[in-house]
């Protein structure tokens, strides 16, 4: 099995970004999602250094994808997604208001915001091009199992959020904003100081969310670590780690170790508790009640 | 302007068509619709004779379809699209590309509508729903403002359907997994947010907390107002604050645009709420047929029309004004 490394969701400092990127070059990874997900607003910060990093990636033999946004509603966002389609790299639709600026003929990939719930969608997207698809995080196994079985037949690789913190909602309002008692329009990147986001409890202090600008991630990072052996039967040919601010370098050699079978899942829950004591982790979207459910006997939410 | 209301009821369709609907929308009695909740919708003879009501009173009935379905189940929702047709619906709203792909291709004389829960929310994207899939009309996100409604407008010749009464959904609607990760029931695959099932309320030396599967998202005094506890409209804490951090507990009434969304170009206004009353569907439809039928003569709009229905509780125009965002 592959892994992919998914589009930075946070708004880090550029020099960070770009760190990032030449060490995931070096790193056991197959192949990287880049670019903006979240918000339009951050990219000019850092798309000059694009080229470079896309350019180090393929030197380094990863295959590698820019990503849509995920809510494309401006007018200077639709122009973005016009500038994108144009650099010549592979782009990972994560709103399907890409489709139409994508250059006839050219394959794609499907990011994990587009609502691939079932085989028909999933034929649909065959059809129009997509050779890969990284299924929406909110899927149970059962039903990553038959599409992961339909792809086979279209020729479509499946891919199932591996680990980070969940991607559970983006809205037209920016919350991070609004914490600090500003609106999206002024917002003066009020999100740039939460590399990971900023975490969001309930009223008896139980951590529960992330807000990262217009988009709300969970508090626990899900990880698949339980369940590397029925992703694999189920035919699954990658796992998607999403970039965060702590090891994530080494969580990309711990994800290795794990689908190389050097290690099982308990071993990859307790090492990763030894990168991030404070990390909660979650599966329950994928075997559980809910989403927040952990299955392993360690820091359930 | 045409004006479209809910139905979760046969009871409550009636009532709306009598009130002046123009159209009813509503859904099957299962998970193939974004409102599955117990003793709610139509089974197969209700949807007919629910049509055959409509059709008789001049009034129109679309068939909500609009949760995504199943992999491996798809079977269920294909029956739902098939049975709309049969029982006379004057069309579908869908969401699902596959379902959308399904009915292009099996019904292709059903009508076809973009749900919200396909979250289309600039021209492009839904210029390309209608040439993939004919789809004649789209329910718009109410993450838009009003100028943005009238940019889109410009750009496509879809009909435009938009919120302006009811409950109110901050997200992006059909790409919000909330409700799942907080109880395991999903807006998209079960067509539940917040269920009541999840709920739990206790009180203690006078105060009254409100759990959502184990979370406690509101806390008020016992004799105070307890709001029903939605996700994303509930109490939380964050760099030192506390409180309604997304959206607050509030309901859209957008009645004072409805002028600004007749010159943004928009067909038709909708009106949330098919699990409310047959007799609050009633006078909001009625209330509503009132203003679209004064505008439509040129008169001005009657003055506070739903003060009663609002009554204490909180209304926001939402995302029609910019400055919500």
């Amino acid at each position: 099995m592959d892994l992919t490394i998914g589009p930075n969701q946070f708004f880090w400092a550029t020099d960070r970004w770009a760190a990032l990127y030449r060490d995931l070059a070096q790193a056991p990874i197959d192949r990287v999602v880049l670019g903006e997900l979240v918000c339009s607003k951050r990219l000019p910060f850092y798309q000059d250094h694009i080229p470079d990093a896309v350019a180090t990636l393929l030197a380094a033999g990863k295959s590698v994808a820019l990503t849509s946004l995920a809510l494309i509603t401006l007018k200077r966002e639709r122009k973005q997604m016009a500038e994108l389609a144009e650099m010549g790299v592979e782009i990972e639709v994560n709103d399907l208001t890409a489709l139409p600026f994508l250059p006839q003929d050219a394959g794609f990939s499907v990011g994990p915001l587009v609502n691939v719930y079932n085989e028909g969608t999933l034929a649909w997207l065959a059809k129009r091009g997509a050779h890969r698809v990284c299924l929406p995080p909110e899927l149970p196994l059962k039903s990553v199992e038959t599409l992961a079985s339909a792809g086979a037949d279209l020729g479509v690789s499946i891919e199932v959020w591996g680990h980070g913190r969940l991607p559970l909602a983006i809205s037209g309002r920016c919350y991070h904003a609004r914490l600090h008692g500003r609106t999206k329009d002024n917002c003066q990147f009020a999100c740039d100081q939460d590399p990971d986001g900023k975490d969001v409890k309930t009223l008896d202090d139980q951590p529960f969310m992330a807000m990262n600008g217009v988009q709300t991630l969970s508090d626990t990072y899900a990880s698949v670590a339980h369940h590397v052996q029925a992703l694999t039967q189920a035919g699954v040919s990658a796992l998607r780690l999403s970039p965060q601010s702590t090891g994530f370098i080494e969580l990309c050699h711990l994800y290795r170790q794990l689908l190389d079978g050097q290690i099982d899942g308990p071993q990859t829950a307790a090492a990763i508790h030894q990168i991030d004591g404070n990390a909660r982790l979650s599966d329950g979207f994928l075997t559980g009640q809910r989403g927040a459910d952990w299955s392993g006997l360690t820091a359930s939410p | 302007m045409e004006i479209v209301c809910p139905a979760g009821t046969p009871a409550a369709l009636r009532a709306a068509v009598k009130a002046g609907a123009h159209t009813i929308y509503c859904g099957f009695a299962d998970e193939s619709n974004a409102r599955n909740f117990p003793g709610l919708n139509f089974d197969r003879n209700e949807m007919r004779d629910g049509v055959s009501f409509a059709h008789a009173h001049g009034a129109k009935v679309l068939v909500a379809i609009n949760t995504f379905a199943r992999a491996g189940e798809e079977a269920i929702w294909h029956r739902a699209i098939g049975d709309a047709q049969t029982c006379g619906a004057d069309a579908v709203i869908l969401a699902d590309p596959g379902l959308l792909a399904f009915t292009a291709h099996h019904h292709p004389t059903l009508r076809r509508h973009l749900s919200v829960q396909a979250a289309a929310a600039n021209a492009d994207i839904i210029n390309f729903y209608a040439q993939e899939f004919g789809i004649k009309r789209v329910v718009l996100p109410r993450v838009l403002s009003v100028p943005e409604i009238a940019a889109i407008n410009a750009e496509t010749t879809i009909e435009t359907e938009v919120f302006v009464f009811g409950g109110l959904c901050v997200m992006a609607e059909g790409r919000c997994s909330l409700s799942s990760y907080a109880t395991g029931q999903s807006p998209n695959m079960n067509g539940v947010c917040s269920p009541a099932s999840h709920v739990k309320y206790s009180q203690d030396h006078g105060v009254l907390d409100a759990r959502l599967g184990g979370y406690t998202i509101h806390r008020v005094g016992k004799n105070d107002p307890a709001p029903y506890p939605t996700l994303c409209k509930g109490c939380f804490g964050a760099g030192g604050k506390t409180g309604h951090l997304f959206e607050d507990p509030v309901s859209l009434n957008a009645e004072r645009l409805i002028p600004q969304l007749q010159k943004a170009g928009v067909t038709a206004l909708k009106i949330e709420g098919r699990q409310r009353s047959r007799s609050y569907v009633a006078q909001v439809v009625r209330n509503f047929r009132a203003a679209v039928d004064a505008l439509d003569a040129g008169k001005p709009l009657p003055e506070g029309m739903l003060a009663r229905l609002s009554e204490g509780q909180a209304m926001t125009t939402g995302a029609y004004k910019k400055t919500w965002r």
